[in-house]
């Protein structure tokens, strides 16, 4: 009872933050119902078992894609009267991609009720007392050891890539090196001078 | 747990777990805010000592009833939203700071076997709760439609995700030697870790560095002096919290300090031990595992004030070069190191 009471209320929050991310008029309320239904999905992922991705659910999408997603989205200048006279224009392109979702759903529905989902050929479900972590890691690390890292390279260039075409090299300012400001000592900066009277002091 | 099967003996299987359940949260959760109020105590006594002040010193004996009296205060005072303000945000904001402060007990283990939610995956839950955290002050920041506030707000968020990467690394290399992301296997894995006598990982040298690295990072987490950034008064007023007023403010306040309190046991759990004594020896089992718990939990406040007390605030561009530049490969290469390690003495090459 409980268990479908937990699904059903998760189930419902996912459901209506995720129209409400379309609905609302402000892009900032906009990304936070978005992190609710983020937050909501975790919820599922706990109720299947797979509280591992419940937790890499929450802390990398909503612990940090949202947070960068909000940071950007809180910069803006939000202009209503701007952001629906843009509808007539964008109308037809959002229609024709909601038909496009639509008649997807409607042929993986139609697939799932034709059996086409061989339920017994899922991968099989951990064993009682193989935690999530330990059945996933001795999954990722022999069966698919290759593709894993081939994702991780995949990352890893498009991480260098983001930096190389964000990067500027900047002339104008002067950056701080702090090992150069630890290794400096009084007398490189400062020098006593017993200077007779009448005579200028050379600098 | 013989305290859940107790209420589940007369009150039947689900409705006896609920209500042993609302018991436990209550008794982690009223503790807790008893806690805060002291230790906001302590922490103001620790700072006037070390400036050779008295610091509270009126109310109650020794000053003792100051926060009690300041939280009176609060809950008398009117609730001022600004008329441009975010209603609803500026109303949410403190709520989340405050409940995800709360949430994260859950998994704190006190004692052996006594801990509310002895999940598998405690440790991830921990990091997943206190990565929400940062969403009570980039709301309120913004929904407070004010420039200091949302300065702060913008502060926090690139301060708390750049510290979560460093401490994500440190984590990893606990894990890695305990075998588990369970806080009680965790500490478990502890007991008699260095020499067969030491409890703790911190007395092992190759992870030292890293729970030097993790104290600092917690710092930089709860954005505690020398990393309060957020707040900084010369600069920004009172950060994010300069719109709120009244309990609206409480609530940022005590779950603020609810997180140093939870840096700090996670500080002891992890590195030093937990609810186990510091050296394995008999006689100091006899002594009940929470005493040395909490007793480790107010050191680290100590460390945390004295530093709060003593190091000079960092300028934004020095905290992520320590976050991004130093910490960030320093842990990283940690993580090798010890994988490297512990893959050539445990798992035997």
């Amino acid at each position: 009872m409980i268990q479908a009471f937990a699904f059903y209320l998760f189930a419902t929050v996912v459901i209506l933050s995720g129209a409400l991310t379309v609905l609302s008029r402000n892009p900032v309320h906009s990304v936070l119902w978005l992190i609710l239904a983020f937050f909501n999905a975790a919820g599922l992922m706990v109720l299947v078992g797979a509280e591992f991705i419940a937790m890499l659910l929450v802390i990398v999408y909503v612990g940090a894609v949202a947070v960068l997603f909000l940071f950007v989205v809180m910069m803006l200048d939000i202009d209503f009267a701007e952001l629906r006279s843009g509808f007539v224009r964008y109308g037809f392109f959002g229609l024709l991609i909601a038909l496009v979702l639509a008649g997807e759903l409607i042929i993986a529905g139609g697939a799932w009720s034709q059996g086409a989902l061989d339920l017994s050929r899922r991968a099989a479900p951990a064993s009682g007392d193989l935690q999530n972590i330990e059945a996933m890691g001795a999954l990722i690390y022999s069966k698919y050891l290759y593709i894993f890292e081939a994702a991780g390279l995949v990352l890893l260039v498009a991480m260098i890539g983001a930096i190389v075409l964000t990067h500027r090299e900047r002339k104008d300012v002067r950056p701080q090196n702090i090992s150069d400001q630890v290794k400096r000592r009084p007398q490189d900066a400062v020098r006593n001078v017993n200077q007779p009277v009448g005579q200028g002091v050379e600098l | 747990m013989t305290f859940t099967q107790w209420f589940q003996s007369w009150g039947g299987e689900a409705f006896g777990w609920f209500l042993a359940t609302t018991v436990l949260i209550l008794m982690i959760a009223l503790p807790l805010m008893l806690a805060v109020a002291m230790i906001i105590y302590a922490d103001r006594k620790i700072w006037a000592a070390m400036a050779l002040r008295r610091g509270p010193n009126v109310v109650g004996p020794l000053g003792l009833l100051q926060s009690f009296a300041d939280g009176l205060k609060v809950m008398l005072q009117e609730t001022i939203i600004p008329s441009a303000a975010n209603r609803g945000l500026f109303l949410l904001a403190p709520i989340i700071t405050f409940t995800v402060a709360l949430i994260v007990w859950a998994v704190i283990p006190f004692g052996a076997g006594m801990v509310l939610a002895d999940i598998n995956v405690g440790l991830l839950y921990l990091l997943a709760a206190s990565s929400l955290g940062v969403y009570g002050v980039i709301i309120s920041g913004w929904a407070s439609n004010s420039k200091y506030p949302f300065y702060s707000a913008l502060r926090a968020a690139a301060q708390m995700v750049s510290y979560e990467v460093s401490i994500g690394f440190v984590l990893i290399s606990v894990v890695l030697w305990a075998d588990s992301f369970n806080l009680s296997t965790i500490v478990l894995a502890q007991q008699a870790h260095v020499l067969g006598f030491f409890n703790g990982f911190g007395f092992n040298p190759l992870l030292f560095p890293m729970a030097v690295v993790f104290l600092i990072s917690a710092l930089a987490e709860t954005a505690r002096a020398p990393f309060d950034l957020t707040e900084a008064e010369s600069e920004l007023v009172a950060g994010y919290q300069t719109e709120y007023s009244s309990m609206s403010f409480a609530l940022f306040w005590l779950g603020e300090y609810a997180n140093v309190i939870l840096m700090c046991a996670l500080n002891a759990i992890l590195f030093w031990g937990g609810w186990l004594p510091p050296v394995d020896w008999a006689p100091l089992y006899a002594v009940p595992g929470i005493i040395w718990f909490f007793s480790k939990i107010l050191i680290f406040f100590f460390i945390f004030s004295w530093i709060k007390a003593t190091v000079p605030r960092f300028r934004y561009d020095q905290l992520m070069r320590l976050g991004w530049k130093i910490f960030l490969p320093i842990s990283l290469i940690w993580v090798f190191l010890v994988s490297g390690y512990l893959m050539l003495t445990r798992y035997g090459g």
